[in-house]
């Protein structure tokens, strides 16, 4: 504490926000096993009977699989950031302040916002790229383009942040005893309009279905992954869901950031 | 972060030091469309050093004063500033000197004692090599070494308020706020809480603590300003107050069988009476006569003047008087 003036007491806010981020992920670290289970379990099941087990039967189509895989990756990328933000914030807002130690950090209170996403976004990464070895595993052989590889982790980062961010504006928005409520009524057809089960572009005669499909970030994800590791699969142009992406990352944002701060100071 | 080694409060560090450690002129916060401001032009400052009680029932806004100091609450109006910073310019420079014990626990449970200790360390840049030392060194002048890895849920009400005071030490703050530290807990819990509050003062931290308890404040505050709706009726240390009301003794009455106001007027005539006040409930008719000199020698005459006023006393009590007192004087109620 050698600084010249009286506003520069303290370690710079980069060591805070630091302090701040690590701490979840040792707490992350410390439930290791819960984490990867909650991850994991979901994107196995419906590769698992989707791709194996209907595809044994005869019902769908060999190539099915490789079709769901990607958006597999990009689901787990946007569903478990939301949860790691969302929740805990919830809880944390609402019940036991546990927050407020963090929130007293010498950090900007925008910063610690910032930090839920970057945390959230962290998990959702991580639970996207093990569903990496696990469609390895459940399904034999994976038939991917290499060479797009630095795209889609591109994808995945953004599609993580997306996802950190709005779970950010969940759970500043949302009261908890409305947190069941909305996590059916949000995060079910978020599930199954992401077109992680179908390309986008073949549903030109459900045209409606398609729009709800548009207004779904995990599209993005899901079409941006197959342009770039199946090509052959027909997908959204890579710009396109780059710029959708980023969007997203935006206007969650700032609406996550402003609930943050709202929350956070009366 | 140089000196960081114990609990010793880092002024002269860059840090104004002729700055009062709080000062705080014509704070107003109004929540919402509330049209009643919960701080209504608040000022006063404490010194460096001092121990400073916030006194004052339930809602007068203490809580919202910590509050905006602390920088968890945003000001309507006025200055606010702790070590010279403003609070509401500079939020994260004052945080870097504040040190703050919330009213309700609010303990990480992710994490086991000496993890929020240790983690509160990190957010505020303690360097990595000194964390654990400072953690146990705090944990044991707690009192709470043999606790270091439970878990806050497992903690007695007591303990975990230890805890909280500790990591509020743990980036060795110059002001430490503390709410209501002792609302809830047992009287040992309790006074172990006061010893630690005054070997933290003796040590040279400067500390502010709001309460609605009378013998708090008197016990442990160098300065006590008693607020009410958001403003500050007094300010002076608890026997400056307390000499600051008329008389120097007290005779509390048990009455039965008379008109209060008949009785209230013949004593007032009594000589060496400086005042009555009437303290009645539902329950009985009670009063306050306040005695210029010793109790004793108004006793007798006080008495006689019940009895002339065809009142029966049922009961007697000489005292003198507290900070209830000069909170009554100045409000015309009780603090509970």
């Amino acid at each position: 504490m050698s600084a010249p003036t009286a506003t520069r007491v303290g370690p710079g806010q980069g060591r805070a926000f630091l302090g701040v981020l690590g701490r979840d992920i040792a707490v992350t670290g410390k439930e290791f096993g819960t984490f990867i289970s909650q991850v994991l379990m979901q994107p196995f099941f419906l590769l698992f009977v989707f791709g194996v087990v209907l595809g044994q039967l005869g019902y769908v189509t060999p190539g099915y699989a490789q079709l769901l895989l990607p958006g597999l990756l990009a689901l787990n990328a946007f569903f478990v950031a939301v949860q790691a933000t969302a929740i805990p914030l919830v809880i944390d807002f609402s019940y036991t302040k546990e927050i407020e130690d963090r929130l007293l950090a010498p950090l900007s209170t925008r910063l610690v916002a910032v930090e839920k996403i970057v945390f959230g976004a962290s998990r959702g990464l991580f639970g996207s790229l093990v569903m990496i070895p696990v469609g390895y595993l459940v399904l034999g052989n994976v038939d991917w383009q290499l060479s797009g590889l630095p795209f889609s982790a591109l994808l995945l980062v953004l599609g993580s942040l997306a996802g950190g961010a709005a779970g950010l504006v969940i759970g500043t928005l949302v009261s908890p005893r409305k947190i069941n409520v909305v996590f059916a009524l949000v995060i079910t057809p978020l599930l199954f309009t992401g077109s992680t089960q179908f390309p986008f572009l073949q549903l030109e005669n459900l045209r409606w279905f398609q729009v709800i499909c548009a207004l779904n970030p995990i599209t993005y994800i899901s079409e941006g992954l197959r342009g770039a590791l199946t090509p052959s699969v027909p997908h959204l142009a890579w710009w396109v869901c780059l710029l959708a992406l980023i969007a997203a990352c935006g206007i969650f944002g700032a609406i996550g950031i402003q609930g943050f701060v709202r929350r956070a100071l009366d | 972060m140089s000196t960081q080694t114990t609990t010793r409060p880092s002024t002269g560090d860059g840090v104004d030091e002729a700055a009062p450690a709080v000062e705080v002129a014509d704070l107003v916060k109004r929540y919402g469309r509330s049209t009643t401001p919960a701080v209504d032009g608040l000022s006063f400052a404490v010194r460096r050093g001092e121990v400073f009680g916030l006194l004052g029932p339930n809602g007068a806004g203490k809580t919202t004063t910590v509050g905006i100091l602390t920088t968890r609450v945003r000001k309507t109006s006025g200055r606010a500033t702790v070590a010279g910073i403003d609070v509401a310019g500079d939020p994260v420079g004052a945080r870097a000197v504040l040190g703050v014990v919330p009213q309700r626990p609010n303990l990480d449970r992710s994490l086991d004692a000496r993890g929020n200790l240790v983690w509160h360390a990190a957010y505020h840049g303690v360097p990595r090599a000194k964390r654990q030392a400072l953690a146990d060194e705090l944990l044991e002048r707690m009192g709470l070494l043999d606790k270091a890895t439970t878990n806050p849920d497992e903690l007695s009400g007591g303990q975990a308020q230890r805890l909280i005071i500790a990591r509020g030490l743990m980036h060795a703050p110059q002001v430490l706020f503390l709410d209501e530290p002792s609302t809830g807990l047992d009287p040992q819990a309790r006074l172990f809480v006061h010893d630690r509050v005054v070997e933290l003062a003796a040590s040279g931290v400067t500390v502010v603590l709001t309460t609605h308890d009378m013998d708090e404040a008197a016990k442990l505050a160098d300065r006590v300003g008693i607020v009410d709706h958001g403003r500050l009726l007094a300010l002076d240390s608890p026997s400056g107050l307390v000499a600051g009301l008329p008389g120097e003794a007290t005779i509390d009455l048990v009455l039965t069988g008379a008109d209060v106001a008949t009785v209230q007027g013949r004593i007032k005539e009594v000589r060496g009476v400086a005042g009555v006040e009437d303290r009645s409930d539902e329950l009985a008719t009670q009063l306050r006569v306040r005695a210029d000199g010793e109790a004793g020698a108004a006793l007798a005459p006080v008495l006689g003047a019940v009895a002339d006023a065809g009142a029966t006393v049922s009961q007697v009590e000489l005292g003198e008087p507290t900070l209830e007192d000069v909170f009554i004087d100045l409000t015309g109620r009780g603090l509970r």
